[in-house]
C-alpha cells in the first residue's frame, strides 16, 4: 500500500514528486509511455526561470526526475491502464502491477491533438508527424506543411525552416492566434508562406504510403486545391489525457480535470496538477508549481486536513 | 544493465545482422537529438534482455545510417521495425509500451 502514487512525469508530476519526497511520503511515480511529458519533445527551453542562456527540454527533464530520485522519490516505468477511485484506498494498475494508494497525484498532460483525417493516421511516421524536432530531420531539402495557428505552430514553422524547402503554414481562420513575436519571427522568414483561412481536407497518397500532397479546402470561398508537400506536421493544440478518469473525477466540456481549492478534484483524495487540469497558462512552469501545490494538498489531505486553500477561506468567510 | 544485449545496426552490417539473420530482429530507428526516442530506449534495453537468444534487439542511429533509414522510407523517429527472414513483418511509430511490443513480438516468434 503506497500513501500517495503520482501518475504522469512531466514537470508538475516530477514537481510533486520531488515535494512530497520531501515530505517523507515516499510517493511512487508511474511515469507513463511519455516518460518527461512534452518537454521531452523540444529542444531549447529559453523560459524556465534560472537558466539565462536556456537548457535543452530533455536535460531540463532529467534534471528533474533525479532531484525527485535524490529526496526517496520511487519512478517506475509503466502506462496506467485503469484506475479504480470508487474504492478506498485507490487501485491503480499499471501492466501487470497493481497498486493501491490513500492519494493519488494527477499528472498525466496533454498530447498532440490531431486533425483527424483516416489518411493522417495511417500515414504518421510516413510523413505525417507531430513532433518537429524529431521529424524535422527527415525532410531536408523538402516541401512541407506546418498545420495551425498558435505559438507553437509558429516555433515548430520557424524550426523546420532549418531543414524543409518550403514550409507553407495552414490555418482555418484569417488571423493567426500566435502572439505579436512569434507572428513576426514567423512572417519575417522567407521560407515561410501562409495559407489563411484553410483547412487539409485529406492527405495523399495512403496507397503509397507516403505523403505527396494535401488537400486544401478554403472555408470562405469552398474551393479545394492540392498543394504538393511531403511532410504534414500537425501543431493545432493539445488535449487532455484523462481518458483514465471519465465517469470518476469531474470534467469541464474539453475533458479537462475540474479543481478547487488548490489542487483538489472532485474526489477526495485525488488531486491534479499541470496541464491534465489546465487550459489556460499550460507552461512547464505552471505545471511546476501547480505541482507543488498537489503535494501539498496531499500531504495534508493524508494528515487528515483541509488543503491550505480551503482553509484560507473558510477563515476569511468565518472573518 | 540490459545494454549489453543490445546491438549496434549499421549502413554497413544491415545486410548481414539483420536481412540475412535467422531469427527475427528487433530495429529501433533513433537519433541523439530525438527525446521521444530516448524515452523508448529503457523499453527497448527490456525487450533486448527480456528476449535475449530467441530476438535479437539493436539500434540503428539514422544520422550516422541515412542509407537503410531512406531504405525503409523512414520518416518519423522513434520507430521499430520487427523483420523475420528478411521481411518487415511489424512497424511501430513513436512511443509504445513494453506489454504492447510483446504481444507484437510474440505473434512472430
Amino acid at each position: 500500500m503506497e500513501e500517495i502514487i503520482i501518475i504522469g512525469s512531466g514537470p508538475a508530476g516530477l514537481t510533486a514528486a520531488l515535494y512530497a519526497a520531501r515530505a517523507n511520503l515516499r510517493p511512487l511515480v508511474i511515469e507513463g509511455v511519455d516518460a518527461g511529458g512534452q518537454l521531452m519533445l523540444t529542444t531549447m527551453v529559453e523560459n524556465w526561470p534560472g537558466y539565462r542562456d536556456g537548457i535543452m527540454g530533455p536535460a531540463l527533464m532529467a534534471e528533474l526526475r533525479a532531484q525527485a530520485a535524490r529526496f526517496g522519490a520511487r519512478i517506475v516505468t509503466g502506462h496506467v491502464k485503469r484506475v479504480n477511485l470508487a474504492v478506498d484506498p485507490y487501485v491503480v494498475e499499471s501492466g501487470a502491477q497493481t497498486y493501491q494508494a490513500r492519494a493519488l497525484v494527477v499528472s498525466t498532460g496533454a498530447s498532440a491533438r490531431l486533425i483527424g483525417l483516416p489518411s493522417e493516421r495511417t500515414l504518421m511516421g510516413h510523413g505525417v508527424s507531430t513532433c518537429a524536432t524529431c521529424d524535422g530531420y527527415f525532410f531536408k531539402k523538402k516541401p512541407i506543411v506546418v498545420v495551425g495557428g498558435g505559438d507553437s505552430a509558429m516555433e515548430e514553422a520557424l524550426f523546420l525552416t532549418k531543414f524543409a524547402s518550403t514550409v507553407t503554414v495552414v490555418h482555418r481562420r484569417d488571423k493567426l492566434r500566435a502572439s505579436k513575436i512569434m507572428q513576426d519571427k514567423a512572417m519575417a522568414n522567407p521560407k515561410i508562406a501562409f495559407e489563411l483561412d484553410s483547412v487539409v481536407e485529406e492527405i495523399k497518397e495512403v496507397g503509397k504510403s507516403e505523403v505527396t500532397a494535401i488537400v486544401l479546402r478554403n472555408t470562405k470561398t469552398g474551393v479545394t486545391k492540392e498543394l504538393p508537400v511531403e511532410g504534414v506536421f500537425v501543431a493545432i493544440g493539445h488535449t487532455p489525457n484523462t481518458e483514465l478518469f471519465k465517469g470518476q473525477i469531474d470534467m469541464d466540456k474539453n475533458g479537462y480535470i475540474v479543481t478547487s481549492q488548490g489542487s483538489r478534484t472532485s474526489r477526495p483524495g485525488v488531486f491534479a496538477c499541470g496541464d491534465v487540469q489546465d487550459p489556460i497558462y499550460r507552461q512547464a512552469v505552471t505545471a511546476a508549481g501547480s505541482g507543488c501545490m498537489a503535494a501539498i494538498d496531499a500531504e495534508r489531505y493524508l494528515e487528515g486536513l483541509p488543503t491550505p486553500a480551503a482553509e484560507a477561506s473558510s477563515a476569511a468567510e468565518a472573518g | 544493465m540490459a545494454s549489453d544485449k543490445i546491438q549496434t545496426f549499421t549502413d554497413g552490417n544491415f545486410e548481414e545482422t539483420v536481412i540475412k539473420a535467422g531469427a527475427p530482429v528487433l530495429v529501433d530507428f533513433w537519433a541523439e537529438w530525438c527525446g521521444p526516442c530516448r524515452q523508448l530506449a529503457p523499453t527497448v534495453e527490456a525487450l533486448a534482455t527480456d528476449y535475449d537468444g530467441r530476438l535479437a534487439v539493436g539500434k540503428l542511429n539514422v544520422d550516422d545510417n541515412p542509407g537503410v533509414a531512406a531504405r525503409f522510407s523512414i520518416r518519423g523517429i522513434p520507430t521499430l521495425l520487427l523483420f523475420k527472414g528478411g521481411q518487415v513483418v511489424e512497424q511501430v511509430v513513436g512511443l509504445a509500451d513494453g506489454a504492447q511490443l510483446k504481444q507484437m513480438i510474440d505473434k512472430h516468434l
